[in-house]
């Protein structure tokens, strides 16, 4: 080749070469500065973002969840507990084939498809690469041992541990401390997500909703050094959790048992008050269900069921039922009509079975008692014998604003309670109301109707319990509370609203109180099979409410009917006489007469009365 | 005249005794760029590869290798290799097919040929230095610059290998191949109208490549090229971790081994194509700056052995060989901060890799071979 070619070719072809060349060069040049351009502006231009990229990459952040503080009895029983719970769940990215797992799983423990559509729902949420997702909640040790023994032929399983709200005693305190449940949507928009990170429950309702935020806790915090996969290499920082404030109630386990066993069988609900303190020491509603089964969420067929029940068993009577207070409002009104001196001890009307109204002589009202009581009733009588006559004169000369201020004063269509979640205020009628309410004017038959506590007025055994309190208390108020003062200063809002105390002179209050005493003790009064042969003096009062129409919101079966149309049953009142230490109120839906509450009401009160002994 | 011009290269002493290094035809500041690199590339590994030592004492075997290569490939007179070029560029053509036909697939393509006797390799591996060769010793049998009937004889002898490893499919080698044959044409001085011409060509086909040749995943490549965040777990993982890494890396460096990225395997093919966020992440932007320019100096000895060759084929093969070599460096660190697609290139003489180490260590003895081969 070389021989074929001149020099001049060879220089001429060195020279094309050479140029060519620099061309490249230049080419070569451009090209490394841009390289080294998109490293500046990677390394150092955005070098803080990269920095935080990275370490957002490695460095996760791990809510520790704090344990929800715990409630106990007044004795220290644990009412509300805390246990571990095992957990099945996916981690989808080292999940070869959902569908084959699935099956491989369900040969092992069941699943159920409402689990599966669940657990589907759940991987629709957004989560960062290797967060676990939930497939079954609360494991067997079975289940754990058949899952344990198999996990290194499934990829992607895990069984964790965490700790979640148990409540011993099931029914018995459901309507009291209420239930933990999953965070919904709505209470998703509404609470701080710092506080609950790493949380997956709520108080729902109860006590474990108005001390919510006393008994989450505040969540701490691990950061921690993961590689690609997920895993954890170290523990960087950790800031760990602050469990919840314990809570201690006023409630007394056995006396709730016990409440709860005298309603066995019965629609009611009953409430025992220390009128020392106000500490609610029972408060029972009955038919009541399982809070457990809300814990990790309920199914929707056992939720169906509880919820198309004609004995409504969530509702909660003691504080939600609203009811005609019957004979029981009887001693409200009295002392109101003292105080604003409608009546005196020594005033009589009297009974002929039946009360005209002196403006209307059509309207005439009979009293329960065929052909009166008395010639002439007093109002000791009238309370000792529940004379309706009497009551009804009372409440025409009363006028309804005197009427309504009596019973305001002893919380009648009120919340005056520290800390009974959703209680209903029931209604203390005044004329404005009915002209809001049903666009009527108010009527002097309207007056009598309330002066025997039926009509209008409506109140839920927990007020007429706190009614009584108050008059064990000579007008002075006790706050209603369910949970003991607690050492550490709560966050819970606990805002209490009294009304005025009722001004009378000890006398009046003594004289009352006798009265109450002489309808468990004396031979007429309406209670005196319940005080005859009791170890301790009792005051108290029955009420027998009529039902006179079904609710507008219940449907009822054709066969239950004539059971249901049935007069509810009212017993209300204290002991021991001489020195109170608990107030009792019953009520049994249809229970007929309030005399045959006295002996529940007794049997409760002998019960903490003698607690010691026992 | 050429006496003259012969007399004034530096390395050519005709009056005295050749240097030892000349005899042993050895380009001494080349060698001891490639020493210096790929040693540093041995540290780099070690760390890349999450402190494997079996990982480096292999490469480190392939490096030993390729210098022997490398030394009995710098033995031979150009001119022996312009005889040999056509049967080995005839050779690689038949293995290609072989590979088509009887390969090995491994990961989605077929590449591997495993022949009795031989260890698996693959052919492509040939072609990256007979198409240079072929194609040089092909233009430069007539005075160049080449008529356009050699060129276009160029461009055929360049496509037949070029769609050959295309169907494997193997878009990186494939292009770097391309590469190879484009810079022997323009370096034997095709007219700058053709090149502008075929660039618009080119430009006018990419339509037609994309609907009719590339394979979906090299589509998804370069649509995650266009934005990597669009599927970030999944195409768009390795090139947003390998951003992140060497952007994290700052100015200087997380340290040596100290790369959270890479140690923690958030950053994918650590220590084979993506082997430069691995430097740029412990080293910083001085690591991989000092690296770029290293790569640089050897280019630019590369581009001195091609102007002071003894002849055509000599330089059109050293020029050739320089920028293609080049070329790896800029679409590795290109692909692997984001500014080109994801193809599969190593970064040469430093990510791990059996025989691309062997075959770039081979084109340096064919360039050593040129530099030191001077009398004629």
């Amino acid at each position: 080749m070389v021989d074929t070619l001149n020099i001049e070719d060879r220089t001429g072809e060195k020279n094309l070469v050479f140029r060519r060349m620099i061309v490249a060069m230049l080419l070569v040049f451009v090209m490394v500065i841009s390289l080294i351009a998109r490293l500046f502006y990677l390394q150092v231009v955005q070098h803080d973002l990269y920095v935080t990229k990275s370490k957002a990459n490695r460095v996760q952040v791990q809510p520790l969840t704090p344990t929800r503080g715990l409630i106990y009895d007044r004795n220290g029983v644990l009412l509300a507990d805390n246990l571990p719970s095992h957990n099945l769940q996916l981690v989808m990215e080292r999940v070869d084939d959902f569908d084959d797992t699935l099956t491989q799983l369900r040969s092992l423990i069941e699943i159920s498809d409402w689990e599966v559509s669940r657990f589907e729902s759940r991987l629709k949420r957004s989560r960062r690469p290797f967060q676990p997702v939930i497939l079954k909640e609360r494991l067997t040790e079975t289940e754990i041992a058949r899952i344990a023994a198999n996990r290194y032929f499934l990829d992607g399983i895990e069984v964790d541990a965490t700790l979640i709200r148990q409540y011993p005693y099931g029914s018995t305190f459901a309507h009291v401390l209420g239930y933990v449940g999953k965070i919904n949507e709505s209470e998703l928009k509404k609470i701080d997500g710092s506080l609950y990170a790493g949380t997956r429950q709520i108080g729902k309702n109860g006590i474990e909703k108005t001390y919510e935020m006393d008994l989450l806790g505040e969540p701490g915090a691990r950061m921690v050094e993961t590689n690609a996969k997920g895993r954890i290499l170290r523990t960087l920082e950790n800031e760990s959790s602050k469990p919840g404030v314990d809570l201690t109630l006023y409630m007394d386990l056995e006396l709730q048992q016990l409440a709860e066993k005298e309603l066995e069988g019965r629609r009611g609900a009953i409430v025992a008050i220390d009128p020392k303190t106000g500490g609610i020491l029972a408060l029972a509603s009955n038919p009541s269900f399982d809070p457990n089964l809300f814990v990790t969420g309920i199914s929707t067929e056992d939720y169906a069921v509880l919820r198309d029940s004609i004995d409504v068993p969530f509702l909660n009577r003691a504080t939600r039922g609203l009811y005609p207070p019957a004979s029981t409002i009887k001693m409200f009104l009295a002392l109101g009509a003292l105080e604003s001196g409608v009546t005196s001890w020594d005033y009589r009307v009297p009974d002929p079975g039946y009360y005209i109204l002196p403006t209307d002589e059509e309207v005439r009202k009979r009293d329960w008692k065929e052909g009166g009581h008395y010639d002439f009733v007093t109002l000791s009588d009238a309370i000792i014998e529940s004379c309706d006559t009497y009551f009804y004169d009372l409440s025409f000369r009363m006028k309804l604003e005197n009427m309504n201020d009596a019973l305001d004063k002893f919380g009648f269509g009120r919340d005056t309670t520290k800390d009974v979640d959703n209680l209903r205020k029931g209604i203390n009628p005044n004329r404005n109301w009915k002209k809001q309410r049903h666009g009527l004017s108010w009527f002097a038959g309207d007056s009598l109707n309330v002066g025997i506590g039926q009509g209008y007025v409506l109140a839920s055994p927990l007020q007429v319990a706190i009614a009584t309190m108050t008059l064990v208390n000579n007008g002075e108020w006790k706050v209603a509370s369910l949970v003991q003062e607690a050492s550490d200063e709560l966050k819970a809002d606990l805002k209490v609203d009294l009304p005025e105390s009722m001004a009378l002179d000890e006398e009046d209050w003594d004289k009352m109180k006798d009265a109450m005493r002489k309808v468990m003790h004396s031979s007429k009064g309406t209670a005196r099979g319940t005080g005859y042969d009791s170890p301790f003096q009792i005051a108290g009062k029955t009420g027998t409410a009529q039902v006179f129409s079904v609710a507008q919101d219940e449907t009822y079966e054709a066969e239950d009917v004539e059971e249901r149309l049935r007069d509810h049953a009212w017993f209300t009142g204290f002991a021991p006489y001489e020195s109170p230490e608990i107030v009792v109120t019953v009520f049994v839906e249809n229970g007929e007469h309030g005399s045959a509450m006295g002996p529940v009401a007794r049997r409760l009160m002998e019960h903490w009365i003698f607690r010691e002994q026992q | 005249m050429f006496q003259e011009y012969v007399r004034s290269l530096p390395d050519l002493d005709l009056h005295g005794r050749p240097p030892l290094s000349y005899r042993l035809h050895i380009d001494v500041p080349l060698l001891l760029l490639l020493v210096g690199l790929s040693s540093a590339g041995l540290f780099i590994l070690y760390s890349a590869s999450g402190g494997n030592l079996a990982i480096v004492k292999r490469q480190a075997m392939h490096l030993v290798l390729g210098f022997v290569v490398l030394f009995l490939g710098a033995q031979f007179d150009p001119r022996t290799y312009a005889r040999w070029g056509l049967g080995a560029y005839g050779l690689g053509l038949v293995l290609l097919i072989a590979v088509l036909i009887a390969g090995k697939t491994g990961k989605g393509a077929q590449r591997w040929l495993d022949l009795p006797g031989l260890p698996a390799f693959q052919p492509s591996e040939i072609m990256k230095i007979a198409v240079p060769i072929a194609l040089a010793w092909y233009l430069t049998r007539k005075p160049l610059p080449p008529k356009f009937k050699h060129i276009f004889g160029a461009l055929l002898g360049l496509g037949v290998p070029f769609a050959l490893i295309m169907m494997q499919p193997d878009l990186g080698t494939s292009l770097l191949i391309v590469f190879s044959g484009v810079f022997v044409i323009f370096l034997a001085g095709m007219s700058w109208r053709l090149i502008l011409g075929f660039i618009a060509i080119f430009l006018s086909m990419f339509p037609m490549l994309w609907l009719f040749v590339m394979r979906p995943y090299q589509k998804q490549r370069v649509l995650t090229f266009l934005n990597p965040e669009s599927d970030q777990f999944g195409s768009g993982w390795n090139i947003i971790q390998s951003k992140t890494a060497i952007g994290s890396g700052g100015f200087e460096g997380k340290g040596y081994m100290q790369g959270t990225q890479s140690q923690l395997d958030f950053l994918p093919e650590s220590h084979t194509d993506f082997i430069i966020a691995v430097l740029s992440e412990e080293m910083g932007f001085i690591g991989a700056v000092i690296l770029i320019l290293t790569y640089l100096a050897i280019t630019f000895r590369g581009m001195l052995i091609c102007i002071r060759a003894r002849d055509s084929f000599g330089r059109l093969l050293a020029g050739s060989l320089t920028l293609t070599f080049f070329i790896y460096v800029f679409v590795n660190i290109g692909m692997v901060t984001g500014i080109l697609p994801v193809v599969g290139v190593p970064l040469p003489l430093i990510s791990y890799g059996g025989t691309s180490i062997v075959t770039l260590l081979a084109s340096f003895g064919l360039l050593m071979s040129v530099s030191t081969h001077q009398k004629i």
